[in-house]
């Protein structure tokens, strides 16, 4: 993670969906633009959906880490206010 | 008055358990009614039914309670709202869709265009049977495109651009089909196993999966009496001009082989499917 200069992160893991979707908008809606998020989530659905819909909001991911133990962190970054 | 109950079928009025009451079923293509279509049907159920309508299994409208002296009157009120009267009996149907493209982010074709499309084609043609189409954006189906005589299922046939990737890892994760694999930093995708469901390409936070709008197309599905899922002959048609060639060359052979009161599965059992094969391979290469 040393390439990123991370801004704040949110863990995930503890909701199911739709709420993980909701909890990383929330998460990105108090940063700046610019800003970096780190979002720590779960293997199945949370990994194949959340993603796809912060980039249908216009965010831009920079990097999803394998944590190799079932959960990611997705690293983004925020576009726009 | 000899009541001609046929010719009233063909315009969309289903005769009632009552007797002198029918229920009209309206022409919505899609299941999309725009809102002042709406007010003129209600004005239509309050005056001459009982104040309700009730939603059919395929996306259509019926107008229950319209009594036999007021069909005329029901039917020029409708069309000054711009809305038409359905059909029924052993013609085509009602073309269903599902928000494909329109509203629904998993959408890889806009399914209400195509089913406007077919609509204007091939709607109210006289069969030897009913026929349905039906179109859904995806893979998840929501329309349920193989329980349709002619079913369209929207795919995306992905194409990789390795300049573009950031090796995220994404694509090979929400691949539920298992086609996409990443070794040592390569990625591969095994055409056999994709069924373009489209999900790498809207998933790549680089755009580096691109996706050709594509149609997956099933014939000779029924639900009712006998259920049949419909089955795929084809590979994915990659343009809608071609699509148009395929449902012709399915119409068409239904028309010319079905006994009369058929439906297009049981045709095919009949006849054989390696007949319809045949044909829709011709208008697949065009
Ligand atoms: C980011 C947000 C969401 C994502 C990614 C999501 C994803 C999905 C997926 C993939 C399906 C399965 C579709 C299929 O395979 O046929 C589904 C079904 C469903 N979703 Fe969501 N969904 C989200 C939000 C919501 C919300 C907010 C609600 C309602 C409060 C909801 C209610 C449902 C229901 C009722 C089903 C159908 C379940 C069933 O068929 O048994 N979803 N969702
Ligand atoms: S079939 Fe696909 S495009 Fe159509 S509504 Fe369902 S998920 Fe959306
Ligand atoms: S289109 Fe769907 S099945 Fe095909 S490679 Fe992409 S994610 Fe996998
Ligand atoms: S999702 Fe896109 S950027 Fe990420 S590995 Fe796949 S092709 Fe590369």
């Amino acid at each position: 993670m040393a390439d990123f200069n991370i801004t704040d992160s949110v863990d995930i893991t503890d909701v199911v969906c739709p709420v993980t979707f909701v909890k990383a908008k929330v998460a990105l809606e108090e940063l700046e633009d610019g800003d970096i998020l780190s979002i720590h989530l779960n293997d199945g659905e949370p990994v194949q959906n959340v993603p796809r819909s912060i980039k249908e909001e216009g965010h831009k991911i920079l990097k999803l880490l394998d944590n190799a133990d079932g959960t990611y962190d997705l690293i983004v970054r925020k576009v726009g206010d | 008055m000899a009541v001609d109950y046929s010719a009233l079928k063909a315009g969309g009025f289903m005769r009632q358990m009552q007797k002198n009451h029918f229920s009209l079923r309206l022409r919505c293509v899609g299941g999309t009614v725009t809102a002042e279509q709406l007010a003129t049907i209600t004005e239509v159920a309050n005056k001459y039914g009982h104040g309700y309508i009730h939603l059919t299994s395929r996306q259509g409208i019926e107008i229950p309670f319209i009594q036999l002296k007021d069909i005329d009157a029901v039917k020029a009120d409708l069309a000054k709202g711009g809305v038409q009267p359905g059909v029924c009996g052993p013609r085509v149907r009602t073309v269903t869709a599902c928000q494909g493209g329109v509203c629904c982010p998993s959408g890889c074709i806009d399914a209400l265009e195509v089913a406007r499309t077919l609509d204007a084609r091939y709607f109210g043609r006289r069969l030897p049977h009913k026929f349905k189409f039906g179109v859904t954006g995806c893979q998840n189906n929501c329309l349920k495109a193989e329980e349709n005589d002619f079913g369209v299922k929207g795919g995306l046939i992905p194409e990789y651009d390795e300049d573009a990737c950031i090796q995220c890892g994404l694509c090979e994760k929400v691949c539920r089909s298992k086609a996409i694999a990443i070794e040592d930093g390569k990625i591969s995708i095994d055409r056999s196993k994709c069924n373009y469901c489209g999900r790498c390409v809207k998933s790549c936070p680089v755009d580096a999966w691109q996706g050709k709008t594509g149609y997956i197309v099933s014939f000779g599905g029924t639900f009712g009496n006998a259920i049949q899922k419909g089955t795929e002959l084809l590979p994915i048609i990659e343009d809608e001009e071609t699509l148009l060639r395929v449902a012709d060359a399915a119409i068409d052979f239904f028309d010319q082989n079905a006994n009369a009161g058929e439906r297009f599965a049981k045709t095919l059992e009949r006849v054989g499917w390696d007949k319809l094969q045949e044909k829709v391979e011709v208008a697949y290469h065009g």
